[in-house]
């Protein structure tokens, strides 16, 4: 019992050295942001090593910041260690202009559509990806409408601009 | 990136001369109970292939939630799995919560834990009859879908709608029980126990059902566990994993009560855990219902007015309460930056809710964790080489529900 969150970065930095990652800690949960050429490598060694047991993929998803150049995608994972019951979140950052990173589908089948739906909505290029078509949207679809650069409302609406969500420009009061 | 196909459905090279027979189940048969499609190639009753397409209510929910304060989340969260909404709504309030800091009272937990198990219980008793119906055993479907009925009489006591609930707000709930609700929950678990017994008789020892399931659409604990399923059908492959008791939230852990688990994971498998589980929310609604006596019957929501929004009555005659309204309705409320995952037990498995708050009004972004739409993945690989009619009730037993496919 008991995999706590200084075992981990223990054993990410003795595998992959202290460099790997960078960690954070967030309601509870431990974020390693690693870099997103070692993703498939760090994840297999959580899910092989007998310590780590990271055998279950909770959830896969993606974010777009549009102001962080050269990271504007993150690829967040959520994996679960279900023995132990604990729980890691894994980021992994990569440029919109070329958003590729390795599929996980070799670790886990249940990464398959994830991936699926993270390359419909933000167009994460999941390398090795046995099938990595759209999933939600139609094929014919040429944009990635997750991404932040396409407001949902229609832009005439002023009650649905940004100052109204407490974000940008001048607060609203 | 990967070549955009034709939007036509793509038949085989050797459609024509092969030997195998192209089938599309859906995305509108009687037999897949929601709208998505499988395009099926079979060999006389034998399934070599199955491609399942989904997204046909694909609804953004997503997209919309990052323009969408987050109290307005809770409706988009009824319409994932609306055969237990009230699952879901309080679900997403306990990932608010956690990113708020909200302290619930026992009492609040107590109720939603009512609540929660009811959901469950409408859940699975349409997904065991469904089973079914899809094997050709019509009446206990229509035995227990009049229970269903009686607990949505209940949403309705307590919250005013039945199938799309919005049950509940950050920190408890709109108002207090009211005494019809209660007497409805009594009559309820008066009469529910013995509907369940009938259906019980009338299916888990039928030879024709027995037949038909055992055996059919088998997962083992290891395929489900790398095709991250959850819930029932995980358990019914042998896993005990299970929210309430591995992360419990909402009180669960003051509750006894038993994880059922299956062996081989087939459809009758899953249909047996579920059984147990329907009786095992019973029992945690009655076990609910006596801690509830010993607590103040007055409190029904946290003491929190910067986020919970106040009741009707109080905001047209109290000074502070119209403050508060204003102000949550206004957005001028301070959410707190940070990211949280929060998981429940949905009645299909981990339901979980991962929110990225840059202190916004609305999320940055929030991912929902469908279940049905993570293990639906194993689908094409559990009903290969089965008959065709195992392929049927393997997808009533996995309880697709087309909403939470979607999202």
């Amino acid at each position: 019992m008991a995999l706590t969150h200084d075992d981990i970065k223990a054993s990410l930095n003795t595998k992959f050295g202290e460099q790997l990652a960078s960690y954070d800690e967030s309601y509870g949960m431990l974020c390693a942001t690693i870099p997103a050429a070692k993703n498939l490598e760090v994840i297999q060694f959580l899910y092989n090593d007998e310590k780590m047991k990271f055998r279950f993929l909770t959830d896969l998803t993606a974010i777009h910041y549009p102001d962080r150049t050269q990271e504007e995608l993150c690829v967040v994972y959520h994996l679960h260690n279900l023995q132990d019951n604990t729980r890691l979140r894994i980021k992994a950052y990569v440029p919109v202009a070329q958003p590729d990173i390795q599929s996980l589908t070799p670790v886990f089948k249940g990464a398959d559509w994830l991936e699926r739906e993270a390359y419909d909505f933000f167009g994460v290029n999941f390398l090795g990806h046995p099938n990595l078509i759209r999933i939600m949207n139609v094929e014919e679809m040429d944009y990635f409408p997750l991404r932040k650069e396409y407001p949902m409302e229609d832009p005439s609406r002023r009650d649905k601009d940004d100052e109204m969500f407490g974000r940008g420009g001048s607060q609203f009061y | 990136m990967a070549d955009t196909k034709s939007h036509h459905i793509a038949l085989g090279e050797d459609s024509l001369t092969q030997d195998t027979t192209t089938i599309n189940l859906g995305p509108t048969h009687p037999a897949t109970h929601g709208v998505f499609q499988n395009i099926m190639e079979i060999d006389g009753e034998r399934v070599m292939r199955t491609t399942p397409t989904v997204g046909y209510i694909h609804r953004a929910f997503e997209k919309i939630a990052e323009r969408r304060p987050f109290y307005q989340i809770t409706t988009l969260t009824d319409r994932l799995n609306y055969c237990s909404s009230p699952i879901n709504n309080i679900g997403w309030q306990l990932a608010v919560e956690k990113l708020l800091g909200i302290k619930t009272p026992k009492r609040v937990d107590y109720l939603r834990v009512i609540i929660m198990e009811l959901a469950r219980i409408t859940d699975h008793l349409i997904c065991n009859s469904v089973i079914g119906v899809d094997t050709g055993a019509f009446t206990g479907f229509l035995y227990v879908m009049q229970f269903r009925e009686k607990v949505y009489e209940i949403y309705e006591e307590i919250c005013g709608s039945r199938l799309t609930t919005n049950i509940g707000r950050f920190g408890g709930f709109e108002r207090n029980f009211t005494e019809t609700a209660w007497r409805k929950l009594d009559e309820f678990l008066k009469e529910w126990p013995k509907a369940l017994d009938e259906f019980d008789r009338l299916m888990t020892r039928n030879r024709i059902f027995m037949d038909r399931c055992i055996g059919a659409g088998p997962l083992t604990a290891e395929q489900a566990l790398n095709y991250s399923v959850a819930g029932p059908n995980l358990r019914a492959a042998g896993v005990d994993y299970d929210v309430r008791v591995a992360s419990p939230y909402s009180s669960y852990e003051d509750f006894k009560f038993e994880i059922p688990v299956g062996t081989t994971g087939d459809v009758y498998d899953r249909y047996l855990v579920r059984m147990e589980e329907m009786r095992q929310s019973e029992s945690l609604i009655r076990q609910s219902l006596e801690k509830l006596k010993d607590l103040d019957p007055s409190i029904y929501h946290a003491d929190v007015p910067e986020y919970y929004l106040p009741e009707k009555k109080d905001v047209y005659t109290k000074m502070e309460a119209l403050i508060y309204h204003f102000k949550i309705v206004m957005g001028e409320i301070n959410i707190p930056e940070g990211e949280v995952y929060s998981c429940v037990e949905g009645a299909n498995g981990e339901l979980g809710f991962y929110i990225v708050s840059d202190g916004g009004r609305s999320p940055y972004r929030c991912h929902f964790r469908r279940p049905c739409f993570i293990y639906y993945q194993a689908y094409p690989e559990i009903v290969k080489g089965g008959l065709f009619s195992d392929a049927i009730i393997t997808l009533s037993s996995m309880n697709l529900i087309a909403g939470e496919l979607d999202a």
